[in-house]
């Protein structure tokens, strides 16, 4: 591998392990700081991707504009999505067992995937990229490189110092780690818990459907995609340790790395690299990386 | 009064039992049990070859070798786990005459390890496993469609001949990938005498769809050509992230025909101009092409595509078998024979099956322009798949 074969290897794990920490991040919040272990994580996912694919034609007859104007209806949706959701189903898992937590989102995962049938078809569609974002980089004598995989990039670092901003730079940020600590504490002293929580909650379904809208033009739109994302996205979040959005960015990170060149240079073992990564940090530090709080 | 009432139904059900063991075959109903996804990713597939098998039986009056026909039916989910319990389901509760299926190939494989144990007749309309017609070959076990040796070395042929002689494949490491690129190099080393190079297998493990690494592998071996074999999903993205990287400017990118067959909506210009090998093929222009296509459309108000034709064509397989042993399911040496001797009248163009019960077919070259596979020339004529393993030789 020459050094500039390996330049544009480096690029490639950042960019991919950036896009795993956007699909990532909202389950750092729903499983990480509110304890719920979340297997609908990636159906939220599929359906961001989908809403990338069916939305765009709705949301260009009555409100115009193109991609940027779907990704905001797609986030007012997913914010309203994950408000009832919480409301309806995940309000009632808090103080549950994991089994029942397991079985409930499992539940919500057949659900999903058959209503997405019913709507949109099992069919694989595109998504193209928005036009002032489509072109490409000459990137060596033979490749070039999508802009759009860039603004990827650049949307995953803006999320990343979002998160990190609002959970340790806010008086809500304050009171969600707080919460995340000791919630009967935090409500007898006065906050309302449940509705903070349902906030959060409808926060990590918004980054979930957001990262699959934003993922859509380049990742395509087909039927089981969110199963394929959800296991990746535990092993970030375990990785990084539980809550911890820092850690889980470096995680997702490693794992970019680790992914890219265990393909390039192992080809025969790549798929269990990710996972004998995971195995010896938990044996370093049985808690991930970072371990919140 | 519980006695009589029980008396009573035995007596029912055993003079049914006598009427149909005394009537003649021709009385007896034939059934015909499918066996395919009708949910997850290959949902369409299933249906597509539902249908054109539909379409055949509609077309020979409902009934085959003058039985009627019923259908029972089995949603197999693609899921290898569940395929022993459910192709039993067919074989001993519904106790089915014949078993079309499956779409995937884990799944067909223990289809095909219960019909050889039950000696069940099993027609399998699209996986194109190597071992259902190599080592797991049976008298009673037949193939409407392909292997996946057959598009692969097709394409290898075609891709020597076209000069190139360092080529990088691709693909999903599983066995359809494996299988693929194992035809691919094989016709490539024959139309090359031996002299074309494969400077690297890479592979990804399935279904994974993060192909940017091995891109940029590719860029930094520069070969004269790719060949490729990914389906539904990963076609999709392969083709767009290929034509992102600008590697489809540079070099030619060659793939077994599923890469583009179901995929070009989504694909769109990205796609344009790729070459690739199947045994169907948009435009044939035949007479008993346009006759299927469009009683089809008509049929089904929908277009038909390979899956269609691949269901269609095991119906004609099964008439042409039951037809010979005049409606007895059970004389298989006598149906095998039939289907051997006869040539299959198929809307991709006659062939016919080979001693491994796979069709010896043309392979199309398929250039993509306008969003349909377009038949160029055939790659390779009468192309038999080799059968390894297989003991009917």
């Amino acid at each position: 591998m020459d050094l500039a074969t390996f330049l544009i290897q480096c690029l490639n794990s950042l960019q991919y392990g950036l896009l795993l920490f956007l699909v990532a991040s909202g389950l750092t919040l729903i499983f990480g700081i509110m304890g719920v272990i979340n297997l609908a994580h990636g159906s939220f996912y599929m359906v961001g991707a989908y809403m990338a694919f069916a939305l765009s034609p709705v949301v260009a007859r009555t409100f115009g504009g193109g991609f940027f104007s779907v990704l905001v209806v797609g986030t007012v949706l997913a914010v309203l999505l994950g408000y009832v959701l919480e409301w309806a189903f995940y309000s009632y898992l808090y103080e549950r067992e994991h089994l029942q937590q397991v079985l409930m989102t499992y539940g919500l995962i057949l659900v999903f995937e058959e209503v997405r049938s019913l709507l949109v078809g099992d069919d694989v569609h595109g998504v193209p990229a928005p036009d002032i974002l489509s072109g490409t980089l000459p990137l060596g004598d033979l490749m070039t490189y999508p802009v759009y995989r860039l603004f990827i990039s650049g949307v995953c670092l803006l999320l990343a110092l979002g998160m990190w901003f609002v959970f340790t730079r806010t008086r809500l940020g304050m009171m969600i780690r707080a919460g995340a600590a000791n919630r009967e504490m935090v409500q007898s002293l006065g906050i309302d818990i449940k509705f903070l929580y349902r906030v959060v909650f409808a926060a990590g379904v918004a980054i979930a459907v957001l990262a699959g809208m934003v993922a859509a033009p380049v990742s395509s739109v087909y039927p089981g995609m969110g199963g394929q994302v959800l296991i990746i996205c535990f092993v970030v979040v375990v990785i990084g340790g539980i809550g911890s959005i820092r850690g889980a960015l470096l995680a997702a990170l490693l794992i970019g790395f680790v992914d890219t060149f265990g393909k390039v240079l192992l080809p025969s073992v790549a798929g269990v690299l990710v996972y004998v990564l995971m195995a010896l940090i938990l044996l370093w530090k049985p808690d991930g990386l970072f371990k919140a709080g | 009064m519980n006695f009589f009432r029980t008396t009573f139904r035995v007596s029912l059900v055993a003079g049914a039992a006598l009427m149909a063991s005394t009537g003649a075959w021709a009385q007896a109903k034939l059934k015909v049990g499918f066996m395919l996804p009708y949910t997850g990713t290959f949902a369409a597939l299933g249906n597509a070859i539902e249908n054109g098998f539909r379409l055949q039986v509609s077309e020979l009056g409902g009934k085959i070798a003058g039985r009627e026909v019923e259908f029972v039916k089995v949603d197999d989910e693609s899921d290898p786990a569940k395929a022993t319990d459910n192709v039993n389901k067919l074989v001993k509760r519904d106790s089915v005459d014949v078993i079309i299926g499956t779409v995937h190939s884990g799944v067909a494989m223990a289809m095909a390890k219960v019909a050889k144990e039950s000696g069940t007749l099993l027609i399998v309309p699209n996986a194109g496993a190597g071992a259902v017609t190599g080592p797991m070959c049976a008298p009673n076990i037949f193939r409407s469609s392909f292997s996946n040796w057959q598009p692969g070395y097709a394409m290898g042929e075609v891709v020597g001949k076209k000069g190139a002689k360092k080529v990088v494949t691709i693909t999903w490491k599983y066995a359809a990938g494996d299988e693929s690129v194992a035809g691919f190099k094989e016709g490539f080393a024959k139309a090359t005498g031996g002299q074309g190079q494969v400077l690297k297998e890479l592979s990804l493990p399935f279904p994974g769809v993060e192909f940017q690494a091995l891109l940029t592998e590719i860029a930094s071996l520069k070969p004269d050509a790719v060949y490729t074999f990914f389906a539904g999903g990963g076609a999709v993205k392969f083709v767009k992230d290929y034509a992102a990287a600008g590697l489809k400017k540079s070099i030619p990118l060659y793939g077994a025909g599923f890469l583009t067959d179901g995929t070009l909506e989504a694909q769109g210009a990205d796609a344009d101009g790729l070459l690739t090998t199947l045994h169907y093929a948009d435009g044939l222009n035949t007479p008993r092409d346009k006759a299927f296509r469009l009683a089809y459309a008509k049929a089904y108000k929908l277009q038909p595509d390979v899956y269609a034709v691949q269901g269609y064509d095991a119906a004609q397989m099964l008439a042409i078998g039951l037809t010979a042993t005049k409606g007895d399911t059970k004389d298989k040496a006598a149906f095998a024979a039939a289907v051997r001797r006869s040539t299959i009248d198929s809307p991709r163009g006659k062939f016919t099956l080979g001693k491994n019960h796979d069709p010896v077919q043309d392979i199309y070259l398929r250039q993509v322009s306008a969003k349909e596979n377009k038949s160029i020339q055939i790659a390779v004529k009468a192309l038999a798949d080799p059968g390894k393993g297989c003991s009917m030789q």
